[in-house]
């Protein structure tokens, strides 16, 4: 049996703009297992930031559902989603940004447990904070502290404090560790790796860096210009890529290995505007393998082997 | 590093401060860098090691009132950088040697078209007609990529990628000897940067450029890359050609950037970071300035400050671990 806490079906988002409508996210399914991470992985202006929030309710979907533990909770009240809230966090990409500069280290992570009236007691309250602290690898001596008096990684940790701060079981992670030097990101992701494995964590991770998803995610979506053309399993997406863009992609990861040179599927073109899209694929323009079918009607995503999905006219041709 | 090769700079015991409100920053400390004729050096380095501060340095754009600096020679093709005018720097900058920055944006003036701006570039540093300079500028836009048609475009209308490479052939208009880079990839996607970085290659070459390149990307530096210089806190910590870097790696911070990397042609379950965080740049550790953070470092890390030494040809490194008998780190080095 598969126990899946989160699904999302045909979700849409459209954004006006004076040039038209944005078809930021356009028909986007997926489901993720209790427990596990799946990646979101694509270039900038994808949608994946977008996916995000319409999940979490912070823009409201256009279209499609969104199920978390069976519930459909595009329909419920907004007052019902705050208190849903407790159990669907996210951490954002800029540490900084999203702490309040006049709040301590530990009144930030207090906080959100005031408010969401996780644990009574003042005592009990810090107690908590102490150990909140701990486990994001905060020293105490940072208690009184104030974010701007604490470098990226530190302030990350401050961020993830909080979202557990609430014992929620699914964390959506926008780029979490992006803005990290390469030595701080990694203490950031063996926490992360860390609190899910203790905690049972279910998360989301959003990331345009490749050799990051692979390491931290069970699945991967690829996403280009609003749709998913790739499915797979981490290690299936890595060591068998089959829609064109997904080669190109993996291809241009520069690697820091001197023996690893390898064949580079260089991309001409660059991505064209999600304004309006015509029906053909959307990665027509840039594709080596363009064909005239590509230009008549966009691909549907097609189960190739369990699993693995692919959204390509190629498939039919084989 | 073949002795005969024409050395095209010569940067000689660099050391930039930042000085504010009686806090003084270290930015640069000291550090030594020669470029030899159409190789390229990588400055890599986390947050703060002071790598846009050693490029500003080279072209005489250190900010004033709070930078300075303090000590050292920058020789470029036998004149010293440090010893000139303004306007004398004027007259090299753009010629004898360019800089791309990291982000197009601020490089680019809003309300000039690319073309326009290429060609400004031109007529500043060449005796020739504007329309001359006009149309050698389309040709460049065509030569980093973009039609020729777009160059009565403005910036605003082009993607960043096409930006990017805007700025690259602004940098390139005068065919100058030494272009330093500033991270002029970071802010692209994977693709768009796989085709920047094919063409400065391509150029790079066929314009006969030297080239300092800066990112803090060890998978740009393996693409791109002659040579390698390892930065922190304001230091020089190891210095080699490419294989001496990658396959022979001698410091342990730069060790601890290979580990910290997810690989994605490696499984690796956990990744083992570096521990603790960057220096405060006002109050440098004494001793190895590396050494709060490093695995290997003892009682004696903590006082003596090590020199970078020549342990082959073309490789240094600053770790005084090295005088302890049998030492070597535990990456597995081929
Ligand atoms: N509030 C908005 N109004 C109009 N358009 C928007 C809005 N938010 C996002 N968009 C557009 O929707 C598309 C998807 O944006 P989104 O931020 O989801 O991309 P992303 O994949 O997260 O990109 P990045 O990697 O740069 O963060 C883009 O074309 C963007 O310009
Ligand atoms: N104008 C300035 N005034 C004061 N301090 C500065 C100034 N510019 C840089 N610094 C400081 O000098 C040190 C070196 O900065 P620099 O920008 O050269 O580093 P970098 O290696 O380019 O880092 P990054 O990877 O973040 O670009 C840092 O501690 C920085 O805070
Ligand atoms: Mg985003
Ligand atoms: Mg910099």
């Amino acid at each position: 049996m598969t126990d899946t806490i989160l699904e999302v079906k045909d979700m849409k988002k459209y954004f006006n703009s004076p040039k038209g409508k944005v078809h930021a996210v356009d028909g986007v399914s997926f489901s993720i297992e209790r427990g596990s991470t799946l990646g979101i992985v694509g270039e900038s202006g994808c949608g994946k930031s977008t996916i995000g929030k319409s999940i979490l309710r912070l823009t409201e979907p256009s279209d499609g559902q969104v199920f978390f533990e069976g519930k459909d909770i595009t329909e419920i009240s907004k007052r019902e989603m705050r208190r849903l809230r407790k159990d669907m966090q996210i951490v954002f990409q800029d540490p900084y940004s999203s702490l309040n500069p006049r709040k301590t280290v530990s009144q930030a992570i207090r906080e959100p447990i005031v408010i969401n009236n996780i644990i009574k007691g003042k005592d009990a309250i810090n107690d908590r904070v102490v150990e909140l602290m701990e486990m994001v690898g905060l020293d105490q001596r940072l208690y009184n502290t104030y974010p701007h008096e604490l470098d990226g990684g530190r302030r990350q940790r401050i961020c993830i404090a909080r979202a557990l701060a609430v014992e929620p079981k699914f964390i959506l992670c926008d780029e979490p560790v992006s803005a990290l030097d390469v030595s701080i990101q990694a203490q950031i992701l063996n926490l992360m790796k860390d609190l899910q494995e203790q905690l049972g964590l279910t998360y989301i991770f959003i990331t345009h860096d490749l050799s990051v998803v692979k390491f931290f995610s069970d699945r991967i979506i690829v996403m280009y210009l609003g749709k998913v053309v790739e499915t797979a399993s981490a290690d299936d997406l890595f060591k068998n890529p089959v829609h064109p863009y997904t080669q190109a992609l993996l291809s241009s990861i520069p690697v820091p290995d001197l023996e690893a040179r390898k064949e580079r599927i260089m991309l001409s073109g660059e991505i064209s505007s999600p304004i309006n899209p015509k029906n053909e694929c959307r990665f027509a323009k840039r594709c080596r393998f363009v064909m005239d079918v590509c230009h008549e009607s966009a691909p549907d995503l097609t189960e190739i082997s369990e699993g693995h999905c692919v959204a390509c006219h190629l498939l039919k041709t084989k | 590093m073949n002795s005969n090769d024409k050395k095209v700079l010569e940067v000689k015991n660099l050391t930039v401060t930042y000085e504010s409100e009686g806090s003084v920053v270290e930015a640069v400390n000291g550090i030594n860098l020669d470029l030899t004729a159409r190789k390229t050096v990588g400055l890599v380095g986390e947050t703060g090691a002071g790598k846009t501060t050693t490029a500003l340095s080279l072209l005489g754009l250190v900010q004033k009132p709070q930078g300075h600096v303090k000590n050292g020679k920058i020789i470029i093709n036998g004149k010293n950088i440090l010893e000139m005018t303004e306007k004398e720097l004027e007259n090299i900058r753009g010629k004898e040697i360019a800089m791309i920055f990291q982000d197009p944006m601020t490089a680019l003036n809003p309300v000039m078209t690319v073309g326009d701006q290429i060609a400004e570039s031109i007529v500043k540093h060449e005796k020739v007609k504007y329309e001359e300079a006009f149309a050698k500028a389309s040709e460049l836009l065509e030569t980093v990529g973009i039609d020729k048609a777009r160059a009565k475009e403005y910036p605003h209308q082009f993607s960043g990628g096409m930006r990017q490479r805007v700025v690259i052939a602004i940098a390139l208009a005068c065919r100058p000897g030494i272009l330093i880079a500033d991270e002029p990839t970071t802010a692209l996607d994977v693709t768009i940067q796989a085709q920047v970085l094919d063409m400065m290659k391509k150029l790079k070459d066929e314009y006969e450029t030297s080239m300092i390149m800066i990112t803090h990307d060890l998978g740009v530096v393996a693409e791109i890359c002659d040579e390698v210089a390892v930065m922190y806190a304001g230091h020089i910590l190891e210095y080699g050609v490419l294989e001496d870097i990658f396959n022979r790696t001698k410091h342990p911070y730069t060790e601890g950037l290979f580990n910290s990397i997810p690989d994605i042609n490696d499984d690796k379950i956990r990744l083992v970071p570096i521990d603790g965080g960057m220096p405060d740049p006002s109050n440098l550790p004494k001793g190895c300035v590396f050494h709060p953070r490093c695995p290997y470092a003892d009682e004696k890390c903590k006082t003596e400050k090590p020199e970078l030494k020549n342990i082959s040809e073309t490789h240094q490194v600053a770790c005084i671990a090295y005088d302890r008998p049998g030492f070597s780190l535990g990456r597995s080095n081929s």
